[in-house]
């Protein structure tokens, strides 16, 4: 979705990353648009297999070897960061301006080089920094997230789960990069460790100024750090507004539906399931994907649902939302 | 007795640590003093956040870990004595649900050998009556018709589906109590509520005794009776879902309830009040109250040194902190 606004810091446009496989083409993202400000979260919002991580690796271009289809335009600052080949996107961009926490990162921090080395390691390789100018940023960047200087000498193995993800939150700071990409970072944490963590990401937010694009299935969690949510649904953003718009009163049917399955704790109201299975990315429906499990389907959702405009940077995938749809 | 199906009594599942495989280092105290009744049809959950024992808890109360002191009642029988083919007898009455459905399946069987298994293994000989019990269990957890799941393997089924064939299989011996350790956290939260009602369902139908095992506060609300908080290889809290979620009394039980959010933009404005540190090792738990490094509230002199015993701050909710002193 295009949804407009000047000053964006990174732009996403008709974005498609397909995989080849036996079952055929498998459309993890297909044509998602949105954009980011600076200071913004944005949390991609998703079930397992609608194609979220697949978005993190096309953004940042961490790809696997099947690829049939990589296209689109990923603007940072203005400039499309497609167009660079592999070394300009590694020395400029990776690491450099947009760093990522990937899913399960705490488990895969080497297990024999100390925690402040990994942290440091960024700054060497990227910014040629001297070991001592390294390590003492690194230092920093570990009061950042709430851990003491002296677990800089500690090896992964003497700290705790929680610790290890504040870990990799360091490291992945250490460059000040413009843009952090985090998928599920908290999802394998206890309830409380998740609530520091979710605490820091804020204070790193407010302090540092970073924008953050967060990937989960974690509604309740995703609205501590919010600004705007994306909507995914098998490979396409389907609704895309600002985070009282959506946890308030979702647009989109799969949102409306997402939102009622989620239990709550100072609420009486039973939770609801969504019925039904989301489809193949292999062979995707021709209509809107998600009309077989729409409470709301008419005659219309056998066409594809343009991203209709429902507000200031608010947009839905969706034909009752289309002034003409429900219509004609 | 009194009517009880199990009854759990100062209970201590400890395992022994060893380094390079001979010297002694102590023992890990999983679950350390641990006393709570299960009546017939209640369900229950067990609440608290990794190596507070609440899985090591379960597998005792399933009869895989041998308790080290303490007790486990079922239906009158101790579980502490049983030999192994008395407890392989046990273990057909209760059922257990796993965590991870995949890695639960076997899956190199189809849907109807992995639930012939349970059934050849306790001695239903009769393949007529086994292929009927089979059906009747798929058809339970709604996976219909049957003909279209029996030949199938795990791989060919969505994770709900894994996980309802993981309760049939819990469900066909007929066992009066069903364990669940953490029977949804893999699944999507879409999927999570059907399989919950689904649990809940049955449990209520057959009026079977369940006791959930989980670290989610906020599923337990519409699926348990009671709610067990554990901490550090002990039961701090204990009371009726409605009393424990709204009026909690243990600081521990108020900083797990103030840190689950529900979905709210306000959230992403405010920082949350979170108790510093991390739960402490069951190697060496601290003295006095387990949960008093991490105490807000701690009274000086008290907590550091004297073990609470459960008090009673309100008729039926009973929680384990000398504040109610």
């Amino acid at each position: 979705m295009a949804a407009g606004g000047d000053g964006a810091l990174l732009r996403v446009e008709d974005l498609r990353l397909h995989y080849r496989s036996a079952r055929g083409r498998v459309r993890a993202v297909d044509g998602v648009s949105f954009d980011i400000r600076r200071n913004e979260a944005l949390v991609v919002l998703g079930e397992s297999g609608c194609g979220k991580t697949s978005l993190s690796k096309a953004l940042l271009r961490v790809l696997p070897r099947n690829v049939a289809e990589y296209s689109g335009r990923v603007l940072l600052d203005g400039t499309d960061l497609m167009r660079f080949d592999e070394e300009r996107f590694r020395r400029e961009v990776r690491w450099v301006r947009m760093s990522m926490v990937m899913q399960a990162a705490m488990n895969a921090l080497n297990p024999v080089v100390r925690v402040g080395e990994q942290v440091a390691e960024p700054l060497r390789v990227h910014r040629g920094w001297s070991r001592d100018r390294a390590m003492a940023r690194a230092a920093e960047v570990f009061g950042l997230v709430g851990i003491a200087p002296d677990f800089l000498q500690r090896y992964p193995f003497e700290l705790s789960g929680g610790m290890r993800q504040r870990a990799v939150l360091a490291m992945a700071l250490a460059t000040e990069p413009d843009l952090l990409i985090l998928d599920e970072p908290t999802s394998a944490l206890d309830v409380l460790t998740q609530a520091g963590i979710m605490n820091q990401l804020k204070r790193v937010k407010r302090e540092l100024g970073t924008s953050f694009l967060l990937i989960t299935h974690d509604i309740a969690t995703s609205s501590e750090i919010a600004d705007r949510v994306a909507l995914m649904y098998a490979g396409q953003i389907v609704e895309f507004s600002d985070a009282a718009s959506f946890f308030g009163a979702p647009a989109h049917p799969y949102g409306k539906l997402l939102m009622a399955s989620v239990p709550r704790l100072r609420q009486v109201r039973r939770p609801q399931h969504v019925p039904g299975q989301p489809p193949s990315l292999a062979a995707p429906p021709a209509g809107c994907r998600f009309a077989e499990r729409c409470p709301a389907r008419f005659e219309r959702c056998g066409e594809a649902p343009p991203a209709v405009a429902i507000g200031t940077r608010r947009e839905v995938r969706c034909w009752l939302a289309d002034p003409r749809g429900a219509t004609s | 007795m009194n009517g009880a199906l199990l009854s759990v009594r100062d209970l201590h599942t400890w395992f022994e640590l060893r380094r390079w495989g001979f010297v002694r280092v102590g023992f890990v105290r999983a679950v350390d003093g641990v006393s709570f009744e299960l009546a017939r049809g209640e369900a229950v959950a067990f609440v608290g956040e990794s190596g507070c024992g609440k899985s090591s808890l379960a597998r005792t109360l399933l009869g895989l870990h041998r308790p080290t002191r303490g007790e486990v009642v079922f239906d009158g029988t101790r579980l502490n004595e049983l030999d192994a083919p008395a407890l392989r007898r046990f273990r057909a009455r209760v059922g257990y649900v796993q965590q991870d459905p995949y890695g639960a399946l076997p899956p190199f069987m189809d849907v109807r050998r992995i639930l012939a298994e349970p059934l050849i293994v306790h001695g239903v000989s009769d393949r007529a009556e086994r292929e009927r019990r089979i059906r009747e269990a798929l058809e339970e957890v709604r996976l219909s018709p049957a003909d279209d799941f029996l030949p199938k393997f795990p791989h060919m089924l969505s994770g709900g589906q894994q996980q309802r064939v993981v309760i049939a299989r819990a469900l066909i011996l007929r066992p009066q109590m069903i364990v669940a350790d953490e029977p949804m956290s893999m699944l999507d939260a879409s999927v999570r509520v059907e399989i919950l009602n689904l649990l809940r369902g049955i449990q209520a139908a057959r009026s079977l005794a369940l006791a959930f095992i989980t670290h989610d506060l906020s599923t337990v609300r519409y699926f348990a009776e009671r709610i067990f908080v554990m901490y550090a290889g002990r039961i701090v809290e204990q009371a009726p879902v409605d009393a424990l979620l709204e009026a909690p009394q243990h600081p521990y039980t108020k900083a797990l309830i103030a840190a689950i959010a529900d979905p709210d933009a306000e959230n992403a404005t405010r920082i949350q009040d979170v108790p510093g540190g991390e739960p402490p090792s069951l190697l060496q738990p601290p003295p006095g109250c387990r949960f008093h490094p991490r105490c807000r509230q701690r009274i000086a002199g008290v907590c550091e040194t004297e073990v609470p015993p459960d008090f009673e701050p309100r008729p039926g909710h009973r929680s384990a902190c000398w504040l109610h002193r």
